[in-house]
């Protein structure tokens, strides 16, 4: 399975095997991640599961559609790397993948 | 003092239904909600998006969920107190007792909370100064725009409030919109007239710039923006207007002594009560082993809950199960003949 990376705004990291198919804000719910609160439930509708995306790992990722970038300008500190996690499909080719949850969601 | 049978607090499809379930056992209830309309998320986070799995209907968007709910709970006339938060809860002998932040009163031997993931707010600037100036130079809604007039304005947003308000408050102040990236998400004839007032010189627009800093002791003199690429520039402001949706916050439930597990509020999935007798948990905002957070989960919920409200509502009644189908009683209280 995926490796996905979790690290949070202070440092801290956790490293979990996520199944192929889940969301990456599903991988976090499932595990007791903190920092993702996905109010709406994944329906792109609220962005409290907003992560910045490590450089490296932004082009590989199909890009945002223009409704996840609307509500990411709602966000709380919204940057060039940011994304809604419950819009990233985890596949194999995601495997190492590295997010980092904003100092809050709302 | 509102004596009823059920307070529902969440006028959201969950809430609505809860009106009709209680209805056709010839229980009146209350609806209480923060929003200034029906519908909850369906009506604020998803209007226009199709829905799949009402049972029976194919396909409807959160408008036609909560309008077509309305139709069927109109027999009921029932008293919606929206723009209001359900506040403190206090027991007095079997019945609860609920006030708003609107000072309205309740009391009723059931409380049903259909509250989602809480009550809507505004999302709020993240900036350390914008608390210390809300409400005198932040805000996050225009209640009269009189007090607009004259000021220089920094609008921050990138969807149909900021633009409509950076349109009807350029008649008469300056305004500046300031928005994270260079598309707006508002509509297309709105974002025309904005231009058009920017090439006048009316309305300035700074794209893609974000909030860094508020300067000013008493008041707001100028706020600080930066860009993508850290480019700062300072802007004269008075006023900070600031459009950034709602947020979704539990509030004085959490204080009620209820339960939880997380956000959510733990009832028993025979009737949905919580902790407290005769309050009861139901869509979103309840779970229980197996919950699953759906529309449908919520009417089934709240047709149990009903049934125990009827029973402490009318104590010396004996509760019927009957059909709408075949129920003359139903058919009166449905207006139906």
């Amino acid at each position: 399975m995926p490796k996905i990376t979790y690290k949070d705004n202070q440092g801290n990291s956790k490293t979990l095997e996520v199944k192929n198919g889940l969301s990456v804000m599903e991988g976090a719910i499932q595990n007791n991640v903190s920092g993702i609160d996905a109010d709406c439930g994944g329906s792109m509708a609220c962005a409290t599961c907003h992560v910045y995306v490590e450089e490296k790992w932004l082009n590989k990722l199909p890009k945002a559609e223009d409704g996840e970038v609307d509500m990411i300008d709602m966000a709380f500190d919204p940057k060039k790397n940011s994304r809604l996690s419950c819009q990233i499909t985890i596949t194999d080719e995601l495997d190492g993948l590295a997010v980092t949850t904003p100092e809050k969601q709302s | 003092m509102i004596k009823t049978d059920v307070i529902i607090v969440g006028a959201g499809p969950v809430g609505l239904f809860a009106v009709h379930q209680l209805g056709i056992k010839g229980l009146k209830a209350v609806v209480i909600d923060n929003l200034d309309k029906v519908g909850g998320q369906c009506i604020e986070l998803y209007p226009d998006k199709p829905i799949y799995d009402i049972p029976a209907v194919p396909e409807c968007t959160g408008k036609q969920l909560t309008d077509r709910l309305m139709e069927q709970i109109k027999p009921f006339k029932t008293n919606f107190y929206l723009n209001e938060r359900a506040g403190e809860v206090k027991a007095n002998g079997d019945n609860w007792e609920v006030k708003t932040n609107n000072k309205n009163e309740f009391s009723a031997p059931n409380i049903i909370i259909a509250g989602g993931i809480g009550s809507f707010e505004p999302r709020k600037l993240s900036s350390k100064d914008a608390k210390k100036f809300e409400g005198k130079s932040i805000f996050y809604s225009v209640k009269n725009k009189n007090d607009f007039k004259n000021k220089n304005i920094s609008i921050f947003g990138g969807g149909d409030s900021a633009l409509d308000w950076a349109l009807e408050l350029s008649k008469f102040s300056n305004i500046t919109l300031i928005h994270r990236r260079n598309e707006f998400r508002g509509a297309q004839h709105n974002l025309n007239e904005i231009k058009k007032l920017e090439k006048k010189g009316k309305i300035s627009i700074k794209t893609p710039f974000q909030l860094t800093n508020i300067e000013g002791n008493e008041k707001i003199e100028s706020i600080t923006i930066k860009n993508d690429n850290d480019k700062t520039e300072k802007v004269k402001t008075d006023i900070i207007l600031s459009f950034f949706g709602l947020v979704m916050k539990l509030g004085p439930i959490v204080e009620w002594g209820l339960n939880m597990d997380k956000k959510t509020i733990l009832v028993n999935s025979n009737n949905f009560e919580t902790n407290k007798k005769g309050i009861f948990a139901v869509g979103d905002i309840c779970t229980y082993p197996g919950k699953l957070k759906l529309i449908l989960s919520g009417f089934h919920e709240v047709a149990l809950a009903s049934v125990e409200c009827f029973k402490r509502a009318r104590p010396n009644e004996k509760y019927r199960f009957e059909f709408t189908t075949s129920s003359k009683i139903i058919k009166d209280r449905l207006r139906k003949k």
